[in-house]
């Protein structure tokens, strides 16, 4: 695999072990987007979660759907696909984690972290053709690349 | 690499110094098994090193949380020691840092348990 390509696409299956791959994929091709080392862990965080729930809440952990991951690198943003072969969901319905009667639940963070880090999230959901999220950070109009 | 704890007793408290990833999988199983086990002995006073803990994520704040509520409700106290930059920005971000009891000296943090009982 080339991570200095401006395109980075990569099939994982559904195994939580392969979350691993992804963040070390997301780590590199942010670093050589020429994001810093705080922004290049809030995007592998982003990855991290939007992968699991690709995996948990998309696939079911079936092995035998796979997930796709692409990462493009333009001038100005990288932007990061994961698509699922699942039948969708919805992330409207998961409750504000940070509400005072939400404070001690011990799950519903992923996707407002995933919002926290991110300038832009999107959810394509496709009845049998799975779900796309595409996330998008923004490069500072300074930065260079490596 | 998953997740290490390792136990230690010191004047009351056990001292659990964590290391490597607490995430979705293998290494919240660990830890809601640890707090288990911990609550199963007897064990009130729980003080969570994290200054070895390289990746935490939402599952994983998810089970200090819930970690935290479960000691609580048997009548103990789980406190936090030694946050990475990474675990305090999170805790922060999700507003949890005000929840949890957080040190970054052990002497004053295994010294706290016994001011809160007094």
């Amino acid at each position: 695999m080339n991570t200095e390509a401006s395109v980075v696409e990569l099939v994982l299956e559904s195994d939580l072990k392969n979350v691993e791959v992804a963040e070390e994929v997301a780590r590199r091709v942010s670093g050589t987007a020429g994001f810093d080392e705080d922004d290049q862990h809030r995007i592998d965080m982003a990855v991290h979660e939007t992968l699991i729930n690709a995996i948990w809440h998309g696939n079911k952990n079936d092995p035998n759907k796979s997930v796709w991951l692409r990462f493009e690198i333009f001038r100005d943003r990288l932007e990061i696909r994961v698509r699922d072969q699942g039948n969708g969901y919805d992330p409207g319905r998961v409750p504000d984690p940070l509400k005072d009667e939400n404070l001690l639940n011990s799950s519903g963070r992923g996707i407002f972290l995933i919002r926290t880090f991110m300038d832009e999230y999107r959810v394509e959901s496709r009845t049998g053709k799975g779900t796309e999220v595409i996330l998008v950070k923004k490069l500072n109009p300074n930065h260079s690349p490596e | 690499m998953s997740m290490k704890a390792t136990l230690r007793q010191v004047d009351g408290v056990m001292v659990v110094d964590m290391s490597g990833r607490i995430t979705l999988g293998e290494g919240c199983t660990q830890l809601r098994e640890l707090v288990r086990d911990q609550l199963g002995k007897g064990t009130k006073h729980l003080l969570l090193n994290l200054a070895d803990v390289t990746y935490i994520d939402s599952s994983g704040i998810g089970e200090l949380v819930s970690g935290f509520t479960t000691v609580s409700n048997q009548g103990g106290r789980l406190k936090l020691l030694n946050l990475t930059k990474k675990v305090h920005d999170l805790l922060q971000i999700t507003k949890l840092y005000t929840v949890f009891d957080v040190y970054d000296d052990e002497a004053k943090a295994v010294g706290s348990f016994a001011k809160s009982e007094s």
